[in-house]
């Protein structure tokens, strides 16, 4: 048994006792595997509640929503909201319900960013193998590198941890473990301010029990496809066919089938930054007509062209998400023929969806669309034997980006954009 | 209704208009077969309300009348009947089931009103023609493969049918395009297609149709009207609504002047294609051409999974060349070519490529490269 002391990362063979040797700290760590064990999940608590809190101490022991206006949703609750039932992506008249003392606080995303940049530094100062999967939290591939941290992972995540509360202030959870899903499961597993380890010899113990949704890619429509085969719990899909799960669930089945055997040989990929590209928008007023989704719609995507423009990016697929006001959301997606960033061909596409959604009776909120399956600018729009306007549109497109540049957003407008007049 | 008809007779009729009929159906009555007794024969019809096939059978009938019953179980059930037994269908009065009875088997299947069965009339035919069905076979067989499966351009999910003039010689022309290799073939314009507007003819009515033209004996009658294509086969029929849409101006794409000329034996092209293909990604399957003089180099260069490279004798002329292809399209391309020599015309490695089958004149293919 490996014992590592959570404040200093000092290592033992045998408990110390009630305090730590080094630095007189009283909390440690015990697995059995601590010491070979490599691959990490950081999460930070609470993100930009913990940002607001340390900037704000009077909001220090106070329940804190971060989330914009009455009719926004909660983008992060603190942990004393999330006593009171408080959830991310709730909407805030629910919030505020449950929790009227709560301190809204307006997100500042630009001071979110540069704090979470810090954090990944701190990370990628022990490590290059640093995989961001959002601006609070990251994987890290930590083998090789005891002869230079002079320590075990584990140690070495320890100390960093220390020093993200030290130097940043907050506290951030670490999972430790030999599979990516597996660290990212641990680091759960004990929030906020936690260490957890799950190693080799009790993967399989601990993963049997759990929830099918545990599994990464499982989410609401996968667990229910799944509940349809008798299949709840990851030991069940252990022992479920897996020519079943893959008629029900497609190839990705055979995967769900290897990581409930604990096998998950996906590497940290330091490049695999960007999955998206995507913008949406909470309505003023409830909408249900076509054209005035269509309106919205079209800002969206002029949005997504212009992030996906500046990033040198395009995709393949485009995703329209829609909320309606009884809080169901939907999301549709197109995959095209080719990767593109137009404005033009993601409403095409998205435009097309919508219509097959929307039908005047059923009102809704918000309206989104995203761009995925990310490929390179210089691969898109091409046009093909059967499309000879997109090498056009591409053109007028990137024209109009020139103009903006050098004369402001308002230097160019579409008649479409210009239908709204104050967006929402 | 109750009628005596011979299994094979049955069963033939069923196997043509069963596959029509969609295995999942939110209307239960397009789960059904229309069955039409009358005179010396029963008519069979399905629908999935884009195509209607109906086929006559000979018969003998009892008692005149119709009902609907479920296509694919009667099919299944029929096609497990020894052969050479004559079947009994049966729906008496009262009863709300169709009896099915040959030798010692009986089945009784559930029935729908035949007066709720969808019809397909077509509205007044603007051209009618008869063409031989291996004509018609041809024009399928070569541009099948290049239909395009994406939802979004569903004007290129079938294979446009048109009256075109070739050298002054009227002609009929069918084209299928999926952006990234186009296929047209020509046939000699029938009596009565001069002058027939374009149409579109969506890949599931050209399967059927193109089941139907194995059993086909005598020439095809086809009617084209604004919405819907008829094809009368034998003693079947073939409804469908075509695709609503306008098919791109596939002329322009057709390169004219392309001066670098490849003529490859096509069967040792396509078997190196093939092998060196087995290391190709799965996602872009791109197989890079070198061409130089008397030589093509095919290579594939998977990262993953290593490079492949082959040497073919070749005749080619002009100055050296590099371009890519998916080795797929390659591949349909030239499964396509009856002669002994396939011919390749490049523009540049960024250009659409023409291929010929010196064998056949009436036919090419047009195939965009990939970048390499």
């Amino acid at each position: 048994m490996s014992v590592i002391c959570r404040d200093c990362g000092e290592l033992y063979a045998e408990p110390p006792g009630f305090a730590c040797q080094a630095c007189g700290g009283g909390r440690f760590l015990a697995h059995p595997e601590a010491l070979s064990l490599t691959i990490a999940h950081l999460d930070c608590d609470a993100f930009y509640a913990a940002i607001e809190k340390r900037d704000d101490p009077t909001l220090a022991a106070r329940p804190v929503i971060i989330g914009g206006g009455n009719r926004g949703v909660v983008s992060t609750a603190c942990y004393v909201a999330r006593a009171y039932g408080v959830r991310s992506a709730m909407p805030m008249f629910k919030a505020l319900a449950l929790c009227p003392q709560a301190a809204v606080v307006p997100p500042n995303m630009g001071k979110y960013v540069e704090e979470g940049r810090k954090v990944r530094a701190l990370m990628q100062a022990l490590t290059p193998a640093v995989e961001p999967i959002s601006i609070d939290e990251a994987f890290m591939d930590l083998s090789g590198l005891e002869a230079l941290h002079k320590a075990a992972p584990v140690q070495t995540l320890a100390r960093l941890q220390r020093r993200i509360l030290d130097e940043i202030g907050i506290t951030v959870s670490i999972g430790l473990s030999f599979a990516k899903f597996l660290a990212k499961t641990a680091s759960d597993l004990d929030k906020p301010n936690g260490f957890s380890i799950i190693g080799r010899a009790e993967a399989l113990d601990f993963l049997a029990p759990r929830a099918v949704s545990t599994l990464p890619g499982v989410g609401p429509a996968g667990a229910k496809a799944l509940a349809a085969l008798g299949v709840a719990t990851i030991g069940d899909l252990r022992t479920a066919d897996p020519k079943q799960i893959v008629a029900r669930v497609g190839a990705w089945g055979l995967r769900l089938i290897e990581f409930a055997h604990a096998r998950d040989t996906r590497s940290i990929d330091p490049d695999a930054t960007r999955r998206s590209i995507s913008a949406e928008t909470t309505f003023s007023d409830d909408l249900r007509g076509l054209p005035d989704l269509e309106d919205r719609l079209w800002l969206a995507c002029e949005k997504v062209a212009a992030r996906a423009r500046a990033a040198n990016l395009s995709g393949w697929t485009v995703t329209l998400k829609l909320k309606s006001t009884d809080f169901r959301t939907i999301t549709r997606a197109r995959r095209l023929n080719e990767p593109t960033l137009l404005a033009a061909r993601l409403f095409e596409a998205s435009r097309a969806l919508l219509a097959a959604e929307v039908d005047g009776r059923c009102a809704y909120r918000l309206i989104g669309v995203g761009l995925s399956d990310l490929a390179p600018a210089a691969q898109a729009d091409q046009g093909d034997l059967a499309d000879r306007e997109t090498p056009r549109r591409a053109a007028a497109e990137a024209a109009m980006a020139r103009a903006r540049a050098k004369f402001g957003a308002d230097a160019v407008r579409t008649g479409r954009g210009l239908r709204i007049a104050k967006p929402d | 209704m109750r009628l005596s008809i011979e299994r094979s007779a049955l069963l033939k009729a069923l196997s043509h208009v069963q596959s029509v009929v969609e295995r999942r159906n939110t209307i239960p009555i397009l789960s059904n077969v229309l069955l039409t007794a009358a005179g010396d024969g029963v008519k069979l019809t399905a629908t999935d309300l884009d195509i209607e096939i109906a086929e006559m059978a000979p018969a003998q009938i009892d008692r005149a009348g119709a009902t609907t019953t479920p296509a694919h179980t009667l099919f299944e059930f029929v096609r497990r009947l020894p052969e050479g037994q004559p079947v009994r269908l049966e729906l008496s009065g009262e009863d709300s089931r169709l009896a099915v009875s040959a030798g010692k088997a009986r089945l009784q299947l559930p029935v729908l009103p035949p007066g709720d069965f969808p019809s397909m009339p077509i509205d007044a035919a603007g051209h009618t023609f008869l063409i031989p069905p291996t004509e018609l076979a041809r024009l399928i067989d070569k541009t099948k493969f290049a239909i395009s499966t994406e939802e979004t351009r569903y004007y290129l999910n079938g294979i446009f049918i048109h009256a075109v003039a070739v050298n002054g010689e009227p002609m009929l022309r069918a084209v299928a395009t999926d952006g990234h290799r186009l296929a047209l073939a020509d046939a000699t314009a029938p009596e009565g297609s001069v002058g027939m507007p374009g149409v579109i003819v969506p890949r599931k009515t050209i399967q059927e149709l193109r089941r139907l033209l194995e059993d086909a004996t005598g020439d095809v009658e086809v009617a084209v009207s604004a919405q819907k294509i008829r094809f009368a086969v034998a003693d079947a029929v073939l409804t469908s609504k075509l695709i609503d849409g306008s098919f791109p101006e596939y002329a322009r794409v057709i390169p004219k002047a392309n001066s670098r000329i490849l003529k490859v034996d096509n069967r040792g092209f396509a078997q190196a294609v093939d092998r060196v293909s087995t290391v190709s990604a799965e996602r872009s399957r791109s197989v890079k051409l070198a061409l130089e003089a008397e030589r093509v180099t095919l290579t594939v260069n998977n990262p993953d999974q290593g490079v492949a490279t082959e040497d073919l004798p070749a005749d080619y002329q002009s100055d050296a060349l590099e371009i890519g292809f998916n080795s797929k399209f390659l591949k349909d391309v030239t499964d396509q070519i009856e002669g002994v020599e396939a011919q390749f015309e490049f523009a540049d490695s960024g250009s659409p490529t023409l291929v010929r089958d010196p064998a056949d004149g009436q036919a090419l293919y047009v195939l965009m490269p990939l970048r390499v």
